[in-house]
């Protein structure tokens, strides 16, 4: 499991778009070949901060898709910044990743 | 002899592919993150799970939500949905009318951050998704129907 993350200034505003690696099983699936329920897993929290201080904070049911995706924009960054995103799942998973604003 | 074999590795292949998916299932530790509105998350109606976030099911329709989805969706697992709102948001809710559990993801958003989220959620069936906004103390809401032909949900 791994993020992808981007952050790019432009002007004032900063727009950050992850791409994060989750099987994000609801846990209604079926498994076809045991008729079995596929057990849930998938992220329910994530957080982004710029400089250490929040910006965003997720919260996700099983219904974001497969690999989610996520873009939002904040003012107030400039080139050479600090982002840094981390996710956790329900099975105790998780992962973060920093990168510099462009 | 030949046969008896073959016979016996089948049923044995079969009993091991069981006992792992149940090994799985159990094994799965149940953590519930303290932060994670979880009755949100389960309700089974929009009513329920706009209770469980905002603390109240009314909203005010707005025209100053604007919710970027396909009108038709090919895939429901993969449906792409940007929420951006000229308000000064301190929450996004991205609610689908008809899945089971319609609640997909609530973002919370610091002063600094614009009105603007982007993902992709999972669509079992043809719905409205309803975009909520928290602005002011106050809820907003919009909504945009998306027709999906293939479900998203469940196998």
């Amino acid at each position: 499991m791994s993020i992808k993350i981007r952050a790019k200034v432009k002007g004032d505003v900063c727009t950050v778009k992850a791409l994060i690696k989750h099987p994000m099983e609801t846990g209604l699936r079926k498994d076809k070949k045991t008729g079995k329920k596929i057990p849930a897993h998938f992220i329910q929290d994530v957080t982004c901060k710029h400089n250490g201080a929040d910006v965003m904070n997720a919260n996700w049911g099983g219904a974001v898709s497969t690999n989610p995706y996520l873009s939002f924009r904040f003012s107030g960054a400039k080139a050479g910044d600090t982002i840094a995103l981390s996710w956790a799942d329900n099975k105790g998973g998780s992962d973060t990743k920093e990168v510099k604003v462009k | 002899m030949n046969m008896k074999r073959r016979v016996f590795l089948k049923s044995t292949l079969a009993g091991s592919a069981v006992a792992v998916a149940v090994g799985a299932g159990l094994v799965a530790p149940r953590q519930v993150l303290a932060a994670w509105p979880k009755s949100a998350f389960e309700a089974k109606t929009v009513q329920d799970a706009m209770k469980g976030i905002f603390g109240s099911d009314l909203s005010e329709a707005s025209g100053d939500i604007k919710i970027k989805a396909p009108d038709i969706a090919e895939n429901g697992a993969v449906v792409p949905v940007t929420i951006s709102t000229g308000m000064k948001a301190e929450s996004i809710a991205i609610i689908v009318e008809k899945n089971g559990t319609p609640l997909a993801a609530t973002f919370n958003l610091a002063a600094n951050t614009e009105g603007y989220v982007s993902t992709r959620i999972k669509m079992g069936k043809t719905s409205d998704v309803i975009a909520v906004v928290k602005s002011g103390g106050k809820t907003y809401s919009a909504r945009k129907e998306v027709k999906v032909t293939i479900g998203g949900c469940g196998g």
